[in-house]
């Protein structure tokens, strides 16, 4: 991590775990706990970008989920794989043409849309082969970050962030209202969404507001699928 | 020429393997409309069978390999080609499973095959051996499960021509497979590997030993077509990485090139010697039918031409597995069965293995692999409620 000193100020805490140990549970990303509470038992879900399957082990074993996932890197697939859960090794740009419209009961994309060369299509997939769609992702909106760029007038690094520009992964960040405007212009709903602080904890803010944008770290949105029986 | 090996009268079509071995006398519908009796299936078992009959997994075999997946083997003495894999607390548990692994139809160790005598003319099948298929294999294979009194079917795993079997069971017999494991596979055989199976032919019907794929009745072996055949299809199945690794420009028991035709380097002495050794276990009919077979594989065309309706409906869990450096079988070809199970809505896992060891990878320690594999079977045999026997 190419941090500066000060880094710390801008802590994603929420989504600073990225490594937790698949299948515990009581130690889920509080991201994905609030994601999990969204999921009724036994739905048919699908985790893009499950890292290590955390959520699915998870959801497997509190929810009776039939969970599938797709993941980029090979380590968190033979981790996945290597303890039981459904996951093929790929990403979100590619591989979610092949399943049906409406495939499964809900579909998962946290903290991933920022690391996808076509955020738009892949908004539209999600909709398209899941019945709801969740997305988490960090909000560049967010005030620490603007104040960062403000004040020091480098990119921001934070653990949520954690690369420099020239490596980053995340190569479309947006902030909670350019998702808004996206979600509008291509017409897809949002049923519901919660924002939460830097420790994880939601607020209870309009994220068409700009009190959300502003004060948010991370935004989570549930989206209504497009497909019409 | 060093690649000049005399016929191994070992191999004669009278021979008995070591193993099991059951006669059928039903006949097999092939696809190429004969219906073919009696036929005789040699295979291997490891394991115990449980009391529900629920623990079976059928291995079955690549190209040029054999129903000893784990014994030496009978003519060449050296480990089964899956040593490594299977035993006791093993990735394929012989304490947990009951392994069975099959010659294929067509084959050479056993298993009846173009070299086999025609009952009807009394001498050997030669070139009016019937062309068989992928799905024959497997439907040869099913009757032999029905013999051993196995409906269902824990797991099918096998790499390369062996995952042809395994998608070919899964597409012909869902209900009767649990879990299908495909290793370095496809769900048709490319144009180049086609390509490269004309070669190995050509090869071998070059040769004047062939006489016109009746060579037995003549006494004669052709060995060199045979070794030919092997020394091209060996190249396929290693990486660039992997002979630069392993041999570089290296020179053979020498310091200088000899301005000759000798085998200078050490990747032309290694060929020849994959060559010599091949032709004392492998017959030259079965290598015609068997890469005919791997030809004529083509899983969507056999199902409509959508290889997702191939699986529609499939509640087997597949777990497909392919290696960065295999070019034979590249990623690309699993991706496309991976993508076909998604629209299929069927259960899947799917990882690339890094490795430079190309085709090959399966057969060897691939770490990975085998720590894939191992958490897929667990994962699986908790679904199916299989515990250990002890």
């Amino acid at each position: 991590m190419a941090a500066s000193g000060d880094s710390a100020a801008l802590d994603f805490s929420a989504a600073a775990q990225a490594a937790v140990p698949s299948g515990a549970g009581s130690d889920l990303r509080q991201d994905l706990r609030l994601i999990a509470e969204m999921i009724d038992p036994g739905s048919r879900v699908l985790d893009i970008g499950c890292g290590d399957g955390a959520l699915l082990a998870y959801l497997a074993r509190h929810k009776s989920v039939d969970g599938r996932g797709i993941e980029l890197s090979q380590s968190g697939v033979n981790a996945c794989v290597g303890h039981g859960l459904p996951v093929i090794q790929g990403d979100a740009d590619r591989d979610l043409e092949a399943y049906p419209a409406a495939a499964f009961d809900v579909v998962v994309l946290s903290q991933t849309l920022q690391a996808t060369r076509r955020p738009r299509q892949v908004v539209e997939e999600l909709v398209r082969i899941g019945r709801r769609a969740i997305v988490s992702f960090p909000n560049f909106g967010f005030w620490r970050i603007r104040l960062r760029l403000l004040l020091t007038g480098r990119m921001p690094v934070s653990h949520c962030l954690a690369y420099p520009w020239y490596e980053t992964p995340n190569i479309h960040l947006c902030t909670i209202r350019d998702f808004v405007a996206l979600c509008d212009e291509i017409g897809v709903r949002i049923d519901r969404s919660v924002t939460l602080d830097r420790h994880g904890q939601p607020y209870s803010l309009d994220p068409r507001g700009g009190l959300a944008n502003l004060l948010a770290e991370q935004g989570i949105f549930v989206l209504g699928g497009s497909f019409a029986p | 020429m060093s690649i000049l090996v005399a016929p191994d009268p070992r191999l004669r079509s009278d021979q008995s393997w070591p193993g099991s071995r059951l006669s059928f006398e039903e006949p097999l519908h092939l696809d190429c409309g004969i219906a073919f009796a009696p036929f005789t299936i040699a295979y291997q078992t490891y394991g115990k069978l449980n009391a529900d009959r629920t623990n079976a997994i059928l291995i079955c075999h690549a190209l040029t390999g054999d129903q000893y997946a784990a014994d030496p083997h009978p003519i060449t003495g050296k480990p089964g080609w899956w040593e490594t894999m299977i035993g006791p607390d093993q990735v394929l548990d012989t304490e947990r499973y009951f392994l069975i692994c099959a010659n294929v139809l067509g084959g050479c160790m056993g298993t009846t095959g173009p070299q086999d005598v025609n009952p009807t003319t009394g001498e050997s099948w030669g070139l009016s051996f019937p062309v068989i298929t992928i799905r024959d294999m497997v439907q040869a294979q099913q009757r032999l499960l029905d013999r051993l009194g196995i409906d269902s079917l824990f797991c099918v795993i096998g790499g390369s021509m062996g995952a042809m079997q395994v998608l070919e069971w899964a597409a012909s017999y869902p209900e009767r497979v649990f879990a299908a494991v495909p290793l370095a596979g496809a769900a048709r055989h490319s144009a180049q590997n086609i390509a490269f199976h004309e070669v190995g032919r050509q090869a071998i019907m070059a040769d004047p030993d062939w006489c016109g794929g009746r060579y037995s009745g003549f006494g004669r072996k052709p060995v060199r077509g045979l070794a030919v055949a092997r020394m091209a299809a060996h190249i396929t199945y290693l990486s660039e990485a992997a002979l630069h690794r392993k041999f570089g420009r290296n020179l053979q028991d020498r310091r200088k090139v000899t301005y000759g035709f000798d085998a200078d380097f050490q990747v032309e002495s290694y060929l020849r010697h994959q060559g010599s050794t091949f032709v004392d276990r492998f017959d030259a009919n079965s290598y015609l039918y068997i890469t005919r077979a791997m030809d004529y594989f083509d899983l969507a065309a056999e199902h409509g031409g959508s290889l997702s309706h191939v699986f529609k409906g499939s509640r087997s869990r597949f777990c497909i597995i392919s290696f960065t450096s295999d070019w034979l079988f590249p990623t690309s070809e699993s991706r496309e069965i991976v993508h076909a199970l998604n629209a299929a809505a069927a259960n899947v896992s799917f990882v690339e293995i890094a490795t430079d060891n190309g085709h090959d990878a399966f057969l060897l320690h691939e770490p990975e692999l085998f720590e894939t594999l191992n958490g897929f079977l667990n994962g699986c045999a908790e679904h199916r409620g299989l515990s250990r026997h002890r």
